[in-house]
């Protein structure tokens, strides 16, 4: 077997709050082989995140901690690592988009000595050099007059162009592998399609594997070899790209495909959305952790949770975490477009939503399911 | 730049008028000539009438006002009352021992209280932190002559390690500049570590993490040059705090300088005395003012000063 | 007919939710409140000091002018054991240089201390609260003039402004009205009144537009009843840290004022004068500075203590 370039194994990290410890990411293993792309996808507050900043070992602590597990990047355990060794990975071996480009980059430094910035450190250029590769790098990214805008603060720049920015940063010193937490949310609907089509050609260019993490699985159809789906802390779903989309194989899943309008379909589609609200990861309930929300759910469910595993009616590396879709379940055979489930249940899960204390629902202010965004 | 800096400049104009006019008002609310009503020296009627005539206080009061603007652009303050002698020259002769106390309060002030500001957000809920916080709230809290007080019992009474009264040596200085420094750098802790504990929050500095940077060049390189553009802007009432401060500073340590020559003014009530000081005051806080805002635009790419 | 039921029972439940959620703000600030240590030990400082200061003239031993000239210059008890030859078991705290107890001093000066916190903030409040409302709301010329009047004010320190204004008008009626309390009290007020009505006219100008407030207009509320119903409750938490921060503020500024010798007019006890008066004996005994020293920075940092409690208390992520 080849060496892969990413092995994550039983990932847990924790943050200890005054509240309780908060499972963030609570059994994680996956693996990503060199120039390979994977999509991470779930609500916010799932884990995918703070799984892209494990990789990295950049969780505050305190509060948080990875407790458990092990991380092998290029055959090296990144845990095991001392604080010389993790830096020399970031940024050089391992970078990292965020989110928003406005916050992310800092006001006050030119753009030129933020991107020059891990040059000089990782490959030692000197200031012109790493000067040079700074406007190569602008322009690789589509910046017009690149030199022209060298020396600009971050706040001369447009939102798109921010995160364009920050792509020629985390391209800097050709990485192995780059993690893009959510590049596009903040992003215009336009401006998203341009990143995202930016950051497909350039890691196929440069053979970089990424991470996509997203919540939007319309964002990652086009962009990754395979998905991960998340929920509470924990992979629920694995599959190739195509396969996900074509026969998911888990109630959470589905849920998260109905919220995404699709153009193709000519029936007048309704947007259901997740009823519920996402799992306290300080208490997580003892069985399946979507059991709460599940509209297929049975018993079973809520007693005992259900491990990965291979599906029937599936490729082989499809697995999934539902007690329904595995071996001799009741969903193995469903079609989830026609049968909503129990409207019953449906019912059951709003009244228990509705009934919770005022303060609860606050915690959850987060709408259920985020906000559907156009496939491209 | 320039032209906002000269169109701040000439801004001072029209406040400094209105801080005269206000100063001015007051000083002629109080009943009566300043003179009648010294009871320690009683003056002649003739001799009376004759300063009244010198200070143009036989005039009506619009005339006069006119005067002292007309007297105050030729550079003339006037004479003081009490001490018979140029207010210009009792300033000219206080101004460097005031200046000097107040920079050198200030450089204290900036040289412990931001390292420490710094590392108590570093070091956020530690015992050190708590110490520093403990130490700034004392500092912001407890007025300048009751620390002063104590620092004389203690030091000066008590151990005799350092003189008390007066002005010369650097033992002299050594109290008062620390008294005088208290207060505005318990305030520039206080900010200082609240500012630092924004800063090391923001996404930026997670981004300079990812870069793989060396812990002290996230701080030093990028949470610290943000954390110190609101720390400029308190340069304004600093040295605001510093002019209040020295009136009583100098007073209780003696010092030779105009804060102790204010306090005797208003208590021998020397009109001409105290509106120039107050005058001198306001135009010195109008400068600092100015200058915290030029030196925020400098700090700050975002600000454009125009 | 059910529906109506239906929709009627889901109003009362959304109503009965906000109400919750309303009250429990409130309750919370004061849950924190309450579990703030020193705002805790700050409160039990100053409701002792409340105490003192309405029982004076029941608990204090002696009259708080009355000389006594062969008693001057007393040390507190307590020195005894360190050997000190001047004391006397009718003087606790010792004695002044004119003879006076200390003790009872310093328990008349408590009056003056808190009456020079409270009242000039209370006139700030109405003062400054009602013309921020208008400032922020209404605008227009009240607006200008509120503007125009902070840029000269800022000019001055605060404390320099009440110097002055204490200084040139003790000689009037006004100034020698109540000892000269008075006089500080209007200092203060129009001093400090600016700060708050900015602070009121920013938190108006960021709150005018958003929803509920054009609500309650396009029902027809009238601009005082949108001022007083709407926008008073919202502002209320940054008002009431700001005032709470203002009280310790005025007594700090009364006892500079008589420590330099132009607040309240003697033989009146407030701690600051005794520090003036006292300073002038520092070298023969320096108890009638520290004690009255003492008391200010105890009361004081009781106050800031306090003022510390509720900010954290009503708005946590306010800063400094």
């Amino acid at each position: 077997m080849a060496q892969q370039l990413l092995d994550v194994k039983d990932l847990h990290t924790q943050f200890f709050t005054r509240d309780g410890v908060v499972h963030a990411v609570d059994g994680v293993t996956f693996h990503l082989e060199a120039g390979e792309t994977l999509g991470l996808v779930g609500e916010s507050g799932c884990g995918k995140s703070v799984t892209a900043l494990s990789l990295m070992r950049l969780i505050p602590q305190p509060p948080g901690r990875i407790t458990e597990g092990s991380i092998v990047f290029d055959g090296q355990d990144v845990l095991k690592m001392d604080d010389d060794e993790v830096r020399g990975i970031r940024g050089n071996n391992i970078a990292m988009i965020f989110q928003d480009p406005m916050t992310s980059l800092n006001p006050v430094l030119t753009i030129s000595r933020q991107i020059s910035e891990a040059l000089e450190l990782h490959l030692k250029m000197d200031k012109s050099e790493a000067r040079k590769r700074t406007i190569e790098l602008l322009d690789l990214v589509g910046i017009p007059s690149a030199k022209k805008r060298l020396d600009d603060y971050p706040h001369q720049f447009s939102g798109g162009m921010r995160q364009r920015v920050m792509i020629a940063m985390a391209l800097s010193c050709n990485p192995k592998l780059i993690l893009a937490d959510e590049p596009t949310t903040a992003l215009d609907v336009t401006i998203q399609a341009q990143i995202l089509d930016l950051l497909k050609n350039l890691a196929r260019e440069f053979r970089t594997a990424f991470i996509l993490i997203t919540h939007d699985l319309g964002v990652v159809a086009g962009m990754t070899q395979r998905i991960h789906v998340m929920y509470g802390g924990k992979i629920v779903e694995k599959a190739d790209t195509a396969e996900l989309f074509a026969n998911p194989k888990m109630p959470y899943t589905w849920g998260l495909l109905r919220s995404i309008p699709r153009l193709d379909e000519h029936r007048k589609a309704k947007l259901v959305p997740i009823e519920g609200l996402p799992p306290d990861l300080i208490a997580p309930p003892p069985g399946c952790r979507f059991e709460p929300r599940c509209q297929y759910r049975r018993d079973v469910c809520k007693e005992k949770e259900p491990e990965l595993k291979r599906i029937p009616n599936a490729k082989p590396d499809h697995e999934a975490r539902c007690w329904g879709t595995q071996e001799g379940g009741w969903l193995v055979d469903t079609d989830w477009h026609r049968e909503i489930g129990d409207t019953r249940v449906i019912e059951e899960i709003k009244k228990e939503v509705a009934d919770l204390p005022a303060e609860t629902k606050k915690d959850g202010e987060e709408p259920p399911l985020p906000p559907p965004s156009p496939v491209n | 730049m320039l032209r906002y800096v000269i169109r701040r400049l000439l801004l001072i104009i029209p406040t400094m008028f209105f801080v005269a006019l206000i100063t001015f008002s007051l000083a002629h609310l109080a009943p009566g000539s300043p003179f009648d009503r010294n009871e320690n020296r009683p003056l002649p009627q003739e001799q009376l009438d004759k300063i009244n005539r010198y200070y143009g206080i036989d005039q009506p009061i619009p005339v006069q006002f006119v005067d002292y603007i007309g007297n105050l652009l030729r550079g003339d303050l006037g004479l003081s009352f009490t001490r018979g002698r140029p207010v210009v020259d009792l300033i000219g002769q206080g101004i460097g021992t005031t200046a000097q106390l107040g920079v050198q309060a200030l450089i204290v002030a900036l040289a412990f209280s931001i390292p420490l500001g710094i590392v108590s957000a570093l070091k956020q809920n530690t015992p050190l932190d708590y110490l520093s916080l403990l130490i700034a709230t004392i500092g912001t809290t407890i007025p300048s002559f009751v620390t002063a007080i104590f620092l004389i019992y203690v030091l000066g009474a008590s151990l005799h390690l350092l003189p008390f009264v007066g002005w010369g040596t650097w033992q002299h200085m050594v109290m008062p500049t620390f008294v005088l420094a208290l207060a505005p750098g318990a305030f520039l802790t206080r900010i200082t570590r609240a500012s630092m504990l924004e800063a090391i929050r923001q996404d930026y500095v997670r981004t300079a993490r990812a870069k793989g940077l060396r812990e002290q060049s996230v701080i030093v390189g990028h949470a610290l040059k943000n954390a110190l553009i609101p720390v400029a802007t308190i340069i304004g009432p600093a040295t605001a705090g510093l002019i209040t401060g020295s009136f009583i500073i100098e007073s209780l340590f003696n010092v030779p300088g105009i804060g102790r020559l204010y306090v005797i003014s208003i208590n021998q009530r020397d009109y001409p005395m105290i509106m120039s000081t107050t005058l001198l005051y306001a135009f010195v806080i109008m400068i600092a003012n100015i200058t915290v805002d030029i030196v925020y635009g400098a700090l700050d790419p975002r600000i454009k000063v125009s | 007919m059910a529906t109506t039921a239906v929709s009627t029972r889901r109003q009362a439940a959304q109503h009965d939710l906000a109400a919750r959620k309303q009250r429990s703000l409130w309750r919370d600030a004061v849950w924190r409140l309450f579990r703030n240590r020193a705002a805790i030990a700050g409160l039990a400082v100053i409701v002792f000091a409340a105490f003192v200061a309405i029982f004076a003239p029941i608990i204090a031993p002696y009259s708080p002018i009355q000389q006594n000239t062969p008693k001057q210059l007393m040390e507190p008890i307590w020195t005894r054991w360190f050997g000190s030859q001047f004391t006397d078991s009718g003087y606790l705290l010792g004695s002044d240089e004119l003879g006076r107890d200390i003790l009872t001093r310093l328990m008349y000066g408590t009056r003056v201390s808190l009456i020079v916190g409270f009242v000039p903030v209370a006139v700030i409040f109405v003062v400054g609260a009602s013309i921020g409302m208008v400032s922020g709301y209404v605008g227009g010329w009240v607006d200008n003039l509120l503007m125009r009047f902070t840029d000269i004010i800022y000019a001055f320190p605060d404390l320099l402004f009440v110097i002055i204004i204490v200084a040139t008008l003790r000689g009037t009626e006004l100034g020698t009205a109540m000892d000269g309390l008075l006089l500080i009290f209007v200092a203060l007020a129009i001093v400090n009144w600016v700060g708050l009505a900015r602070l009121i006219r920013g938190q108006v100008l960021s709150l005018k537009h958003r929803e509920f407030i054009e609500a309650a207009r396009a029902i027809g509320a009238t601009p005082v009843r949108i001022m007083i119903r709407h926008l008073f409750p919202n502002v209320l938490a940054p008002v009431i840290v700001s005032l709470a921060f203002a009280i310790p503020g005025a007594m700090l500024t009364e006892a500079t004022l008589s420590f330099l010798g132009i607040g309240v007019r003697p033989p009146t006890p407030t701690w600051g004068a005794m520090i003036n008066e006292g300073f002038i004996v520092f070298q023969a005994t320096p108890w009638p500075v520290l004690l009255p020293a003492f008391c200010i920075s105890i009361i004081l940092l009781a106050f800031t203590f306090v003022g510390d409690g509720l900010r954290d208390a009503l708005d946590p992520r306010m800063k400094i």
